[in-house]
């Protein structure tokens, strides 16, 4: 098919429909916009719905129903927009309905600035609603991912029956490149515990209520085998000129390109430095790091986020204190140029 | 068609299987509620229209949230006040489908005060029954939007006051108030007379969704004999002697007869047809890029800014569009949100022969400025031995710098002899494609008439890139 120029947030909505999604609700909010543009533009021609909600509320109630007859839906929308949706997303995970939901992450607390940040990680990695459950979460480093990702979400939401997070920045979002978009999903697996208004199909039912206590135990430990499953299963990652690394940097999203281009650089001047990508931040990488931290010519890990810091407890717990982990971040939309990281990662090194 | 008032209706299951414990043959709601005549009152309907088969029913939170266990139909549960946005994402797909979205005063006319607004103002071909009891009866006897001045609750046991509570909420009449919903009306259950009423009420409200006629809307006064502390017959005549009072029934809207059914035809289109349908149909253009004569040494960092509408976007878009036509890495970012909007513009384009890492330009190899604000904030980023355009028709300073490339062009003014100021950024590309090493003329001439579709427009940009080009060759000579 076609390759072409096209913004990542673009990208994703084209992507969501050849994979089948045929229902979009949103709510406007920057620099998640345009995929609600898109997806008003492109949603009617394929006989889709497009419905520009009252509220980020309603939006993910909306996908809750739509998503409940057995549709492929999604919403999307940016932190602040993200925080509104968490109730839904509980719901969603307690009922298991399969949906796509896309945070393009901007910087925070509050209504913070519309520049990218990092800082949704821990409120969407960890779950973020109330109750004992975990979201899919795919993060994409470039436009063709955008694509990519949102069709592996739509699949991995439907096989597990799980909401799935397509977890990107505002430069992700915002920046256009080529992509080359696959051919459409035509086939779809039967999802027998749709409701439908149909003759023959009673006793169907989408519920997220347990009043029993055992029952809903039982219910909770089946949540926790899915994710263990979908752990040893679906986690995904890049490496980076690791075989040899004393150190190695861990990045995702729009920061693993640029500690890639910072990679290089130091491997010119004879730095022995790697890079880790994860691709799933749920199912994290965690076998693989540690595995990694148990390796003799591995000295130290760096975690480089637009954040506080939030990913990087994920590697100390994989690391479990068998190397150094150390960590540089920025905040408020600040974005870190490459000699800055180059620098950043050789102060690192020293100080082990 | 029979009515049964006593007899368990076909829209009901036999026995109640969801409902835990021993007793499946009852429901769960306290004697002398209101819900479960409601209930009856709705299966009935769905099975004498023969359409419980094809309902799917949005139990709501309070005390029906348990109304699943007892309508043989499709059956979702929603969160708190969302059932009329669960019910809209449910329609939209099915809309073949009867869509009940059931939910009492908390539910609809507090936490879900937004969902059920909007869902009607839309006029969602969806039927809402909402149960009015002036009082919260799941979480414990609470204050609703709808309870009475003076009235005492577990949160207003000094009673209501309209000082700190206000008034109680009229929802039939805010409904009603709006254009789409096509039947509005309020009932109460409290003596034959009324529940024959409300019986008529929701016949109309289901039929009017059979008959694809959009949004209705049945308040109904309900008892809650536990909430009020009354025994049922108290509750029944309180209904009538105080709570009418403050709700008036009646009919509020009602234009089911006026109105068109809604057209609710899906035209789902076959993924086969999917990619033509959103544009992603094979470039079927060829390129000639065997005369491509790209820098070997360099890779392109270009930043260009300038006033919002000068075309500054748009030139940082076109450049990648060549690019990539050239078979070279490339990436666009643009300055974003309100700045854009306020006036300034600025994008980061990069052109590389290697897989690009970070899309920002922090040292440019090629800066593009179109106004003045713009080359006095980037002209120090430039790395040495780049390059600086500039309008000079529109800056009149030029730049600092003696250890970069100096292209002043007059690209405004040759925009305007050619009678359209805004192909100034196209006068800039050509004299790039001119000057520079890295963008084929060719290929720029083979991309152009994707940009501009329209033949006047492709003439007088065609033109104004041939203008830059020759500038750009002079320059370079």
């Amino acid at each position: 098919m076609a390759k072409q120029f096209v913004k990542g947030n673009e990208a994703i909505v084209k992507g969501a429909i050849l994979a089948g999604c045929r229902a979009y609700y949103g709510y406007p909010i920057t620099p998640a916009s345009e995929i609600a543009h898109a997806a008003a533009l492109y949603m009617p021609l394929v006989g889709g719905t497009f419905l520009q909600a009252e509220s980020e509320i309603a939006a993910i109630n909306m996908v809750y129903g739509a998503s409940g007859t057995g549709i492929r839906a999604m919403t999307a929308s940016s932190s602040p927009g993200f925080s509104l949706k968490q109730e839904g997303m509980s719901y969603l995970a307690g009922a298991e309905l399969p949906c796509v939901v896309v945070d393009i992450m901007r910087g925070g607390p509050g209504l913070g600035n519309i520049a990218p940040e990092q800082s949704d990680y821990n409120q969407v990695v960890k779950g973020g609603g109330h109750g004992n459950y975990k979201n899919i979460v795919v993060a994409p480093d470039s436009a063709q991912e955008m694509c990519d990702l949102t069709m592996l979400a739509f699949d991995l939401a439907d096989k597990y029956r799980n909401p799935a997070v397509v977890l990107a920045d505002g430069f992700i979002g915002q920046m256009m490149e080529p992509v080359d978009f696959p051919e459409p999903v035509e086939e779809f697996a039967e999802k027998k515990w749709a409701i439908r208004g149909v003759d023959g199909d009673r006793m169907n039912l989408i519920s997220s209520i347990e009043l029993d206590p055992d029952d809903l135990e039982r219910h909770n430990q089946k949540l926790q085998r899915k994710y263990e499953i979908i752990e040893n299963s679906e986690t995904r990652f890049e490496e980076y000129r690791l075989d040899d690394a004393d150190f190695i940097v861990i990045g995702y999203g729009i920061v693993s390109r640029m500690v890639h281009t910072a990679v290089d650089q130091l491997r010119i001047e004879g730095v022995k430095v790697g890079m880790l990508r994860p691709i799933t931040l749920m199912p994290f990488p965690t076998r693989r790091i540690t595995e990694l931290a148990a390796m003799d010519h591995v000295k130290a890990f760096s975690v480089i986020e637009l954040s506080n810091g939030q990913m990087v407890d994920d590697v100390r717990l994989a690391v479990n204190g068998a190397k150094p982990v150390e960590f540089y971040g920025r905040m408020g939309g600040n974005v870190p140029s490459i000699k800055e990281l180059v620098h950043e990662i050789k102060r690192m090194m020293r100080v082990l | 068609m029979s009515v049964k008032i006593l007899g368990k209706s076909e829209g009901f299951y036999d026995t109640y299987e969801r409902r835990p414990g021993n007793n499946q043959e009852q429901t769960h709601y306290c004697p002398g509620c209101g819900h479960g005549i409601l209930h009856k009152m709705i299966a009935e309907a769905l099975t004498d229209y023969e359409v419980a088969e094809n309902c799917i029913f949005v139990s709501p939170v309070g005390c029906s949230v348990f109304a699943y266990y007892y309508f043989n139909a499709g059956n979702i549960q929603a969160a708190h006040g969302r059932a009329p946005a669960v019910a809209t994402g449910v329609k939209r797909a099915l809309p073949e489908s009867i869509v009940i979205s059931y939910q009492g005063d908390g539910d609809l006319a507090a936490i879900g005060g937004n969902e059920i607004l909007h869902a009607a103002n839309r006029g969602e071909a969806m039927t809402v029954f909402f149960v009015n009891n002036a009082i919260y009866g799941m979480t414990g006897g609470q204050m609703a939007p709808t309870t009475l001045i003076g009235q005492k609750t577990t949160t207003t046991p000094y009673g209501r006051t309209l000082q700190n509570e206000g008034y109680p909420m009229r929802m039939a009449e805010i409904i009603a108030s709006l254009e789409s919903p096509v039947y509005v009306e309020r009932v109460m259950l409290a003596d034959v007379r009324s529940k024959n009423a409300a019986r008529k009420a929701v016949r109309r409200g289901i039929k009017n969704q059979i008959e694809k006629k959009g949004f209705s809307f049945i308040e109904v006064l309900s008892t809650c004999p536990t909430g009020w502390k009354m025994t049922a017959p108290q509750s029944e005549e309180w209904i009538k002697s105080t709570l009418m009072q403050n709700f008036p029934l009646g009919v509020f809207k009602d234009i089911a007869q006026q109105v068109e059914p809604l057209d609710l035809t899906q035209n789902l289109a076959s993924p086969a047809r999917v990619p033509k349908l959103i544009g992603l149909e094979q470039d079927k253009l060829k390129f000639d890029t065997t005369s491509m004569k790209l820098s070997e040494t360099i890779d392109q960092e270009i930043k260009i800014a300038g006033f919002g509408g000068q075309g500054v976007l748009s030139l940082g878009v076109w450049l990648s569009e060549i690019g990539m036509r050239e078979d070279l890495e490339v990436s666009w970012i643009p300055s974003y949100g309100p700045e854009m909007r306020g006036g300034t513009a600025n994008c980061h384009v990069k052109l590389s022969r290697e897989p690009i890492g970070s899309p920002l330009v922090t040292h440019p190899t090629v800066l593009v400025a179109m106004n003045r604000p713009s080359l006095e904030k980037f002209e120090g980023d430039v790395i040495e031995g780049g390059a600086i355009l500039w309008d000079s028709s529109l800056i009149d300073i030029e730049p600092k710098r003696d250890d970069i490339i100096r292209i002043p062009i007059p690209a405004t003014e040759i925009a305007k002899e050619l009678g359209n100021t805004k192909t100034s950024n196209v006068v800039i590309l050509g004299v790039l494609a001119g000057y520079s090493d890295f963008l084929d003329p060719m290929v720029v001439q083979q991309v152009l008439p994707l940009i501009f579709k329209k033949r006047h427009l492709l003439e007088i940009n065609l033109k104004a890139f041939q203008k830059g080009l020759e500038l750009g060759r002079q320059i370079s000579a």
